[in-house]
């Protein structure tokens, strides 16, 4: 059963998707800092990444200037967001696809529900979507008897493991080989019980399991990386072929967007194909990047619908300094350089958008007071700006949301003198480096840089590391 | 009140009366450069495709396909095939069998059943090694190049420009298209590069050379 949105609130409605966490980030974060095999696989998937993009990023003697025509083109975006947006109504209507408005997640569960109910089908292929899980698609649609079936090799692994993704990009990464074996023996049907833990026969499993889905099943649901409005274009950018598959083979493709996806022409793809695959994977191009415009006879699915959705966007966008976080291509380059995301991993965040960027979109999605100890989730150190294809200064917006978080007394004044120091870069740095000289470090709270340690394990002010998180990065 | 005019109400509302409108810095490279094509070359074999630069198209897909069976786009010339295999394009009922099909609506079990596809490209981009298929008549639906296990992109030198802006700006937008850049990929089980989950897993390129160029 499926709730009728109000649509009342600018803000993602509660009781609906994945935006909030059971329980606060440093609690949440504490479970996680317990768990070595997970730190392991952490610091050796954002290590990895980080070293492969920071390789394919060199390559390129303007990646400054693409990341500034990127950043301008995404202010651009927003400025125009309105005209933009039907104007990519009309573009897809022309081409033969039909275009719905959500305002938030009850209503665009409703309409994908509606939309595949009424094609007569209980299946649905799915491409990875970060829109899609933020609005509990597939809970929905399990409640109305529609199986959605993951095709994303991570996802299939999360969803056959009934766990929760923990990396934008690389969703199973708290998960190694032997586990995955033991996922597909117990939970895929058919798998051969002789299945190694070798990623290739890993792998090779997945595709056996998965071909005859894709060949029978008749509705697919994505999201897309980018929308252009001056053609009505869609795109998503893949790697396994799974995407190409559910966006190819069935009858009906409903593909559910959030409105900041919208670039403004065909010419700003120029822009985005080379940010995006470079900062995400650290690839100069992705394996595969499917683009369609409407129905093509003959050609792919003929009945397509396009979801813009809301849900908590509009809340974002009236925040001129917050603002920003809804220029993010969900790289993940941030996460990878984040030394509070390489300890707690994605789920201490609660939300489907971990890490930094996870920390300034979740509270503004859903209002601060649901999410209030995210803004807190960083070191404010700065690495995730610098890594940002788009330039989003996240260190500002946290500054900023963490003013607007609802805290005791006792913790606002502590919280104040923090932010103070922490938004003068410079101050803060010389604060950590005075302080280790004076060997003031404490044991509380190990294993997470300032100011989370602190706070986390006694709401003080922030205890200095051994040495400063600058120092520390750079010596990496 | 729709939830259309309802977003944009809130849309308008957040963003107030007079927005600044940045203008979009592009001083990146644009514009025509020359196609290096030993570094296409590297790029696509760097992605683990595998690169054949050849004048003769026909023996180079005799020598990759073997004994398989491959799918034809309408449009890909009988010229590209082995002579031995046509005379089972024009009367199939005589002879050794079938050493091809073309595509006339075939249904997607039928494409999967063959070992191979063979397609032109649209364009080539040489700095970042991809190829890009814009659904034309020599490169056909976009299932056809999903679904058999090893796909053989023919490309002509002519095809190749330097860089991503170059290839957006000769692409047409409303054309189904498909960037494709080495075989299918996954590394999502301990960031372990594994080839080819549902896509194709092998990938060859017949990049085609002038016999004097070549020597
Ligand atoms: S905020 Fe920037 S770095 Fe982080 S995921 Fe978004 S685009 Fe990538």
């Amino acid at each position: 059963m499926t709730k009728e949105g109000t649509a009342i609130s600018t803000h993602a409605p509660r009781g609906v998707g994945h935006l909030r966490g059971d329980q606060p980030f440093p609690a949440a974060a504490k479970v996680a800092l317990a768990d070595p095999q997970l730190r392991r696989n952490l610091q050796h998937a954002t290590t990895t990444i980080r070293g492969k993009s920071g390789r394919v990023i060199a390559e390129l003697p303007d990646w400054q200037e693409l990341r500034s025509a990127g950043s301008a083109l995404k202010a651009y975006t927003m400025a125009n967001l309105p005209g933009l947006l039907e104007q990519l109504e009309e573009k897809v209507t022309a081409a033969g696809g039909v275009v719905h408005w959500a305002a938030d997640a009850f209503e665009a569960n409703r309409i994908v529900t509606d939309l595949v109910r009424q094609t007569g089908e209980r299946r649905v292929i799915k491409v990875k979507s970060m829109a899609t899980q933020e609005i509990g698609l597939n809970e929905a649609l399990e409640a109305d008897g529609i199986t959605p079936v993951e095709t994303d090799l991570a996802e299939l692994i999360v969803q056959l493991g009934h766990d929760k993704p923990s990396h934008i990009l690389v969703p199973a990464i708290h998960r190694n080989r032997s586990e995955i074996r033991e996922i597909f023996l117990r939970e895929m049907p058919g798998a051969d019980p002789a299945l190694t833990d070798e990623p290739s026969e890993l792998a090779g499993a997945a595709r056996r399991y998965l071909r005859e889905t894709f060949l029978s099943t008749k509705v697919a649901v994505s999201g897309a990386n980018f929308g252009i409005a001056e053609t009505g274009t869609l795109a998503v950018v893949e790697s396994e072929g799974n995407g190409r598959m559910c966006l190819t083979l069935p009858d009906t493709l409903i593909t559910v967007m959030g409105i900041e996806k919208v670039v403004p022409a065909w010419q700003d793809l120029e822009v985005f194909l080379q940010l995006l695959p470079r900062a995400s994977t650290g690839e100069r191009m992705n394996p595969y990047t499917s683009m369609w415009t409407g129905v093509t006879p003959g050609d792919g699915p003929q009945n397509f619908h396009l979801v813009l959705l809301d849900n908590g966007r509009t809340a974002v966008l009236a925040d001129e300094v917050g603002r920003q976080a809804l220029h993010c291509i969900r790289c993940s380059a941030c996460l990878n350089v984040c030394p509070v995301y390489e300890r707690t991993g994605g789920h201490a965040y609660g939300s489907v958008y971990p890490g930094p960027i996870g920390a300034v979109l979740s509270p503004q999605l859903t209002g601060v007071e649901d999410n209030a100890s995210l803004p807190y989730a960083s070191s404010l150190c700065g690495a995730c700006f610098d890594a940002c294809p788009v330039k989003i200064d996240i260190p500002s917006i946290l500054v900023h949301l963490r003013n607007e978080a609802p805290h005791p007394r006792s913790e606002r004044a502590a919280m104040a003198a923090a932010a103070y120091t922490m938004d003068h870069p410079k101050l803060y740095e010389r604060a950590q480096r005075a302080a280790r000289l004076a060997k003031l470090l404490g044991k509380r709270g190990r294993g997470l840089p300032p100011p989370l340690n602190g706070w986390a394990s006694s709401r003080d002010l922030p205890e200095p590391p051994a040495e400063s998180f600058r120092d520390w990065w750079r010596g990496r | 009140m729709s939830s259309k005019n309802l977003i944009l109400r809130r849309i308008r509302e957040a963003l107030g009366d007079d927005p600044a409108q940045p203008d979009i810095p592009r001083d990146y490279r644009r514009g025509p450069a020359p196609a290096d094509l030993d570094l296409l070359v590297e790029r696509l074999v760097d992605y683990k495709a595998i690169v054949h630069r050849v004048s003769d198209i026909s023996d180079a897909i005799r020598r990759i396909v073997g004994n398989g069976k491959v799918v034809l786009p309408p449009g890909v010339p009988v010229e590209w095939l082995p002579a031995e295999w046509l005379p089972a394009e024009r009367s199939p009922a005589e002879g050794s069998p079938a050493r091809f099909v073309r595509d006339d609506g075939l249904t997607p079990a039928e494409i999967a059943a063959a070992d191979a596809v063979i397609t032109a490209a649209a364009v080539a981009v040489a700095e970042t090694g991809t190829i890009v298929l814009d659904a034309g008549e020599d490169q056909g639906r976009r299932i056809l190049s999903l679904l058999p296990d090893l796909h053989i992109c023919v490309l002509r030198p002519g095809q190749v420009v330097a860089s991503v802006p170059e290839a957006v700006a000769r692409l047409t937008p409303g054309r189904p298209l498909t960037w494709i850049s080495g075989p299918s990929a996954t590394s999502d089980i301990e960031l372990n590069r594994v080839e080819g989950v549902h896509g194709p897993r092998n990938l060859h390129i017949v990049l085609v050379e002038e016999a004097a160029a070549r020597s």
